[in-house]
């Protein structure tokens, strides 16, 4: 659905996309994740044609690659940002929306009725788009970015700022739609909501430092990790174990990035008996998105 | 080019506009609330200057010169007092601002026949009040002068020169009546400028212009939608604020008020067209505000509003040219005071319609539909 190869740009002294080159299968919920500043805005805005880059091209379903806008019936986009008229009411900001694309009122009305029943939002649809809570918007920018019944949607961090339940229900929609036939890309600075993807692009610098499934990048982590809880909380506790490559101290448990289980265990074993402190819990852990990108983010710079 | 693009974009301005009670009202207080200000307080005109006397005649000569000035209406005498000093501690001080000095030798003097001097200090630090008093001044010595020569030469018969003035279009002097005009330009000029240039930076500051890029609208069609509104606005506008001049300070209307509402639109769009060229340039409102206010300024001082262009310097003149107001001021004084038509403001519509068509042409090339 979406394929790009090449694609750079840059900002003053930033670079903010470098070589870029991806592919967005149809049917994908891809995910695009990184850390503030990695270039994923840059990349989003680029495909949505709001930004021309240096070099590299674009492919987007049923368009030539140098005409990008040509498809904007076939890409629904939902900014950062809230982006709609907060002096207009939800159904105000549909209809205006909706009508830039040609769309007759009564086209928009009725779509605009399903998706909003969809969101839960059709009691809302009245009120003005500033008097909504931040779930509630992001579902509006959703419902706006639907009108045209796009084979494409693309979301840039649409749950920035968001509660968790609304995230958890705004994953939901996206989950829905995406049975529907929907293919979609999203950015996001959340983990959880990596694991979420069914591919998932990491990030940094401008650079894509891998692209697989959720399951298929935690594969290609490359180290276990070890989950321990002992009777201490001091985070330095563990310095001065041989073999440790790094650990992270979560209040009431240390996970351990190791090579070797075995040597490790022992070895932790050993120092903490010196040290007098009583073991309660540790065992093999599998890693979660957070460890692989941590892994993937720190090694960015070799 | 849509109509129904247009239509939609039309449509969510007024809403807009209908929501947003505060600057509606603005819109229409700005014209009533300036020209009420305005047109009553600006008087060119300066009268009952307070002046102070050091009369060292105390003769009947110099009572009687001295009632030539405050009969005149121009100068009010507020104090009698007997020392140099004391003249300049009441001009120092603002109690005074014109001086008038009678020598010991004044009422000697003229009988014999022999020049006699009268000092008049004026304190010309405000200089539209001193320009005003040495004038009056020196005209009355001029008619003084004249009395006591006809008299003394027991001449009769018809004077050497009759100069007669005929002041056209504004006979009484009214100062409203080239005021109001004036005014009306200015506040449009305020309105246009200013809602236009934030009415666009506004949706780049809110990130709506970002959803609106990907949209297939056309920049010309986005043009044309949010600026058609701010016409409409632009002329009731100029409804109330002629409203206004006619019925309360009696402006008379002498031209045809269907070319003048015609001709206005030229500088409408002239003014939007600048409006626009700003939220262009502008990355936020704050900008937009400061860069109106930067245009705003010269606009009112270069115009020919406040100070006759004639006087200015050479190079301040013909850039007062590149003033839409400067052309707007012409042709609204031409059509409501002299009561000429079109054909003598040919060269000032021509002049805004290239000023609004360069405008207009650069900022719809520089609106790309893009961020960065």
């Amino acid at each position: 659905m979406i394929k790009c190869v090449g694609l750079s740009k840059r900002f003053g002294y930033v670079q903010a996309l470098d070589e870029v080159s991806l592919h967005i299968a149809k049917g994908d919920v891809f995910g695009l994740v990184g850390p503030d500043g990695a270039g994923k805005t840059t990349f989003i805005r680029t495909v949505c044609g709001l930004i021309t880059p240096d070099k590299g091209t674009i492919w987007l379903a049923g368009a030539p690659p140098d005409r990008p806008g040509k498809t904007s019936q076939n890409l629904g986009y939902m900014p950062q940002r809230f982006s709609l008229y907060g002096d207009l009411t939800v159904m105000e900001n549909v209809i205006f929306f909706g009508s830039m694309y040609g769309l007759s009122k009564k086209t928009i009305i009725a779509r605009a009725e399903e998706i909003l029943a969809i969101t839960g939002m059709l009691d809302f649809k009245k009120r003005l788009a500033d008097q909504l809570s931040g779930g509630m918007k992001q579902k509006l920018a959703l419902t706006t970015a639907l009108i045209t019944r796009p084979e494409i949607l693309i979301l840039d961090e649409p749950t920035y700022g968001v509660d968790p339940e609304s995230r958890h229900e705004f994953w939901k929609i996206l989950y829905s739609l995406n049975q529907t036939g929907i293919t979609i890309l999203v950015s996001t600075p959340y983990m959880d909501e990596a694991e979420l993807c069914s591919r998932v692009a990491f990030i940094n610098a401008g650079q894509i430092k891998a692209v697989d499934s959720p399951a298929g990048l935690r594969q290609a982590f490359g180290h276990k990790l070890l989950e321990l809880r002992i009777d201490s909380r001091d985070p330095h506790i563990l310095n001065g174990v041989p073999g440790l490559l790094d650990v992270s101290f979560y209040g009431y448990k240390y996970l351990v990035v190791v090579d070797d289980i075995p040597t490790a265990r022992s070895d932790i074993a050993f120092h903490l008996a010196r040290l007098g402190i009583s073991t309660l819990h540790i065992s093999e852990a599998a890693p979660t998105m957070e460890d692989v990108f941590v892994a993937l983010a720190e090694g960015g710079t070799d | 080019m849509n109509m129904n693009r247009i239509a939609a974009v039309l449509k969510k301005e007024f809403l807009q506009m209908r929501r947003d009670r505060m600057t509606l009202a603005l819109i229409f207080m700005i014209p009533l609330v300036q020209l009420i200000l305005f047109g009553y307080a600006i008087q060119t005109e300066v009268k009952h200057i307070p002046t102070v006397v050091f009369d060292q005649s105390l003769s009947s000569s110099s009572r009687d010169m001295l009632a030539s000035f405050s009969t005149s209406g121009y100068f009010d005498v507020t104090n009698s007092v007997n020392s140099f000093q004391a003249i300049t501690e009441e001009i120092d001080s603002g109690k005074a601002q014109v001086g008038i000095v009678f020598p010991p030798d004044y009422n000697h003097n003229l009988e014999k026949g022999i020049t006699a001097p009268v000092q008049v200090i004026v304190d010309a630090s405000d200089n539209m009040v001193a320009n005003q008093a040495i004038a009056i001044a020196n005209s009355i010595g001029l008619i003084k002068s004249q009395q006591v020569l006809t008299q003394k030469m027991q001449l009769s018969g018809q004077p050497p020169y009759d100069i007669r003035v005929r002041p056209w279009y504004n006979p009484d002097g009214i100062t409203a009546y080239y005021m109001v005009p004036a005014i009306l330009g200015i506040v449009v000029t305020m309105t246009m400028v200013i809602i236009t240039a934030v009415a666009i930076v506004r949706e780049r500051e809110r990130g709506t212009l970002e959803q609106l890029i990907v949209t297939p609208i056309k920049p010309l069609e986005l043009m044309i939608g949010k600026i058609l509104p701010y016409v409409v606005l632009g002329y009731l506008q100029i409804t109330v604020a002629l409203l206004v001049g006619v019925l309360l300070f009696k402006v008379p209307i002498r031209g045809s008020l269907l070319q003048l509402y015609l001709l206005t639109l030229f500088f409408i769009t002239a003014s939007l067209g600048l409006g626009l060229m700003i939220s262009n340039l502008a990355k936020n409102q704050m900008q937009a505000f400061q860069m109106s206010f930067f245009v705003m300024l010269p606009s009112i001082l270069l115009s020919g509003f406040m100070f006759p262009r004639l006087a200015m310097p050479k190079f301040i003149y013909y850039l007062s040219y590149t003033l839409p107001l400067t052309y707007y001021l012409d042709i609204i004084r031409g059509i409501v005071l002299k009561g000429i038509g079109y054909q003598y403001l040919m060269g000032q519509v021509t002049a805004l319609l290239v000023f609004s068509i360069v405008m207009l042409t650069i900022s719809t090339l520089k609106f790309q539909k893009k961020i960065a």
